[in-house]
């Protein structure tokens, strides 16, 4: 046999994801074709999807508020170099969505869209699963694509980069 | 992630692996040591002061110094201290109960930690005489030694 030059040491952790309070409206949420987030009693901020909590304020997040599908790119990547652990095939444009209403951005596809054509403060909505395909996932919004609105200016979300 | 189930309970839980494949470059210190077993040779270096360190280092460990003379050692040796797992888990390199155990190959300075069939924690001591099981196909990683078993089994 030649000679050894290197070694394949992969790292792998298998467990049971169990879903929290928030995550689990928020899931259930996506299964009905809803976008679900929080409040956060103290300083108002919204957040999509909800985590339980605010992170800034240290209080629960009790108050369940729903947004629409549509956002604000905030920020965007085009991922040209392939990977066995990416889900789709390159190149694709990923994005930081700020949905109407929310105070953190949700990450996001853009399709429906040429590469060069997706720029911050582009206006977006979000393309469901067929009906019969929703479920408890992230899954369940197949991507966003542009809408014919004039972009958003920068001060509309320049607090949520 | 994978589909979210609901439990018995209502809460929702998904199966979630979690993995990097890491392949890394080995250099050619390990690298002698992994072509080495493929050939079902056990090679450690020459540190310094004269020890053989098994599995072997590109720096000698006292003074830092480059050291790469490769010295063949074994196949057998000395467990110097081990610890009994009775419940193997899935990742294991044997699926019964089995000793983790430090094995000094004959010739060797340090211990390298392997795994030990002896059947029964009954069957283990320090100082007990063990050699390798070598896989069937050798790939050039430290698999390539199946376990350690009693000498005299």
């Amino acid at each position: 046999m030649s000679e050894i030059t290197n070694i394949v040491t992969p790292i792998r952790l298998d467990y049971t994801y169990t879903a929290g309070h928030a995550t689990q409206r928020f899931l259930l949420g996506m299964a009905e074709g809803r976008i679900l987030g929080q409040r956060c009693p103290e300083c108002a901020k919204v957040y999509v999807p909800p985590r339980g909590a605010c992170p800034k304020c240290g209080v629960p997040t009790t108050d369940e508020v729903e947004v629409t599908g549509k956002g604000t790119v905030t920020t965007f990547c085009i991922v040209r170099i392939p990977s066995d652990v990416l889900s789709v095939p390159p190149p694709f444009t990923c994005a930081h969505v700020l949905l109407d209403g929310a105070d953190l951005p949700f990450f996001a596809l853009i399709q429906e869209c040429d590469f060069d054509a997706v720029r911050m403060g582009m206006r977006v909505e979000a393309v469901w699963a067929p009906k019969a395909e929703l479920a408890a996932t992230f899954e369940s919004i197949r991507y966003f694509r542009p809408i014919d609105e004039p972009d958003a200016p920068y001060e509309t979300y320049k607090e949520h980069l | 992630m994978n589909r979210m189930a609901e439990t018995a309970s209502g809460r929702l839980t998904a199966a979630h692996v979690l993995e990097y494949p890491y392949r890394r470059s080995v250099g050619p210190v390990m690298g002698a040591f992994f072509t080495g077993l493929t050939e079902r040779r056990l090679l450690g270096v020459r540190a310094r002061d004269g020890r053989v360190l098994v599995p072997p280092v590109e720096y000698d460990p006292e003074s830092g110094e480059s050291i790469g003379e490769m010295i063949e050692v074994g196949p057998g040796g000395v467990v110097t201290t081990w610890a009994w797992v009775e419940k193997p888990r899935a990742k294991h390199p044997l699926d019964r109960p089995f000793a983790w155990a430090l094995v000094r190959l004959d010739g060797a300075g340090s211990a390298m930690l392997h795994a030990v069939d002896a059947g029964s924690a009954a069957a283990m001591r320090t100082g007990m005489r063990v050699r390798p099981r070598w896989k069937a196909e050798p790939e050039g990683n430290i698999h390539d030694i199946v376990c350690f078993e009693p000498e005299r089994a």
